[in-house]
């Protein structure tokens, strides 16, 4: 194994065990601690595929604000949690028969698949990041996705003020 | 160099797990914690086959950035009904949450 492998192979092993604590761990905080760790992972990963702006993004929003938000909503639900022991529903081996049967099919099928064992291309001369700018701000390319996206966004947190909102 | 289908393996593991994470919790919060490992690999696909296949063209960078910002607005709404439904109902279990059975 080269050295970029062994640091691929040390960083998606945090992130799988760190996912996996995610899904079994009993007490919800702790499960979002560790979805922070694994986040965290992702955004290594990022940065190793040499998508720099992705990674600071996933940074930012996923560790940043999603992560911050769902720890808040722990804080305001907890009392909850606590008590009702079983996390899990009964019927809980059904859920992890599936997943492992999707992951062997899908481990399969990207094994199989031609063109998978491709070592990356040398990046092109410009930066992405600018080149990623220039995308989603040019007309004939990304602006209306990126547009509605935003318009989506605002929608978005606007329900979410409604929603949570107190009515009284 | 890593070959591609080690960051595809990955990113199907980490699926599978929040699919599993979605299906078999009973906390509310914590159905939407797998839902945001699920996005995740998915985000996770879209970089590798960008930096994979098409360096040139930033499609797999700007279709990642639409995903988190789709995550974003999911994670909101989704936690802003959590809350709204624990006021209502005392409860984040998802099984409770039964207002609409007839």
């Amino acid at each position: 194994m080269t050295i970029a492998q062994v640091i691929f192979a040390v960083i998606s092993a945090v992130v799988l065990v760190s996912a996996v604590l995610v899904v079994a761990s009993r007490n919800i905080v702790h499960a979002a601690l560790w979805l922070i760790l694994s986040l965290f992972g992702v955004a290594a990963l990022f940065a190793v595929l040499e998508a720099g702006f992705i990674a600071v993004v996933q940074v930012v929003i996923y560790v940043g604000a999603i992560a911050t938000l769902i720890i808040f909503a722990i804080m305001l639900t907890r009392r909850e949690m606590r008590e009702a022991g079983q996390q899990t529903h009964r019927w809980w081996p059904l859920p992890a028969l599936l997943g492992m049967a999707l992951f062997a099919g899908l481990a399969w099928l990207l094994v199989s698949l031609p063109g998978t064992g491709a070592t990356p291309p040398a990046l092109a001369g410009d930066d992405p990041v600018l080149l990623l700018g220039q995308a989603l701000l040019s007309p004939e390319q990304y602006m209306l996705p990126f547009e509605v996206a935003s318009v989506l966004l605002l929608a978005a947190l606007v329900g979410a003020i409604v929603v949570a909102g107190d009515t009284r | 160099m890593v070959p591609l289908s080690w960051y595809l393996i990955v990113a199907a593991a980490l699926f599978c797990l929040g699919l599993y994470g979605v299906l078999a919790r009973r906390n509310s919060v914590a159905i939407l914690m797998g839902i945001e490992l699920m996005l995740n690999a998915v985000i996770l696909n879209l970089v590798a086959f960008w930096r994979y296949l098409e360096p040139a063209r930033m499609s797999g960078q700007v279709f990642a950035v639409m995903v988190f910002a789709v995550a974003a607005a999911e994670a909101a709404v989704g936690l802003a009904l959590i809350i709204s439904l624990y006021r209502l109902k005392r409860t984040v279990v998802a099984d409770e949450a039964d207002l609409l059975r007839g």
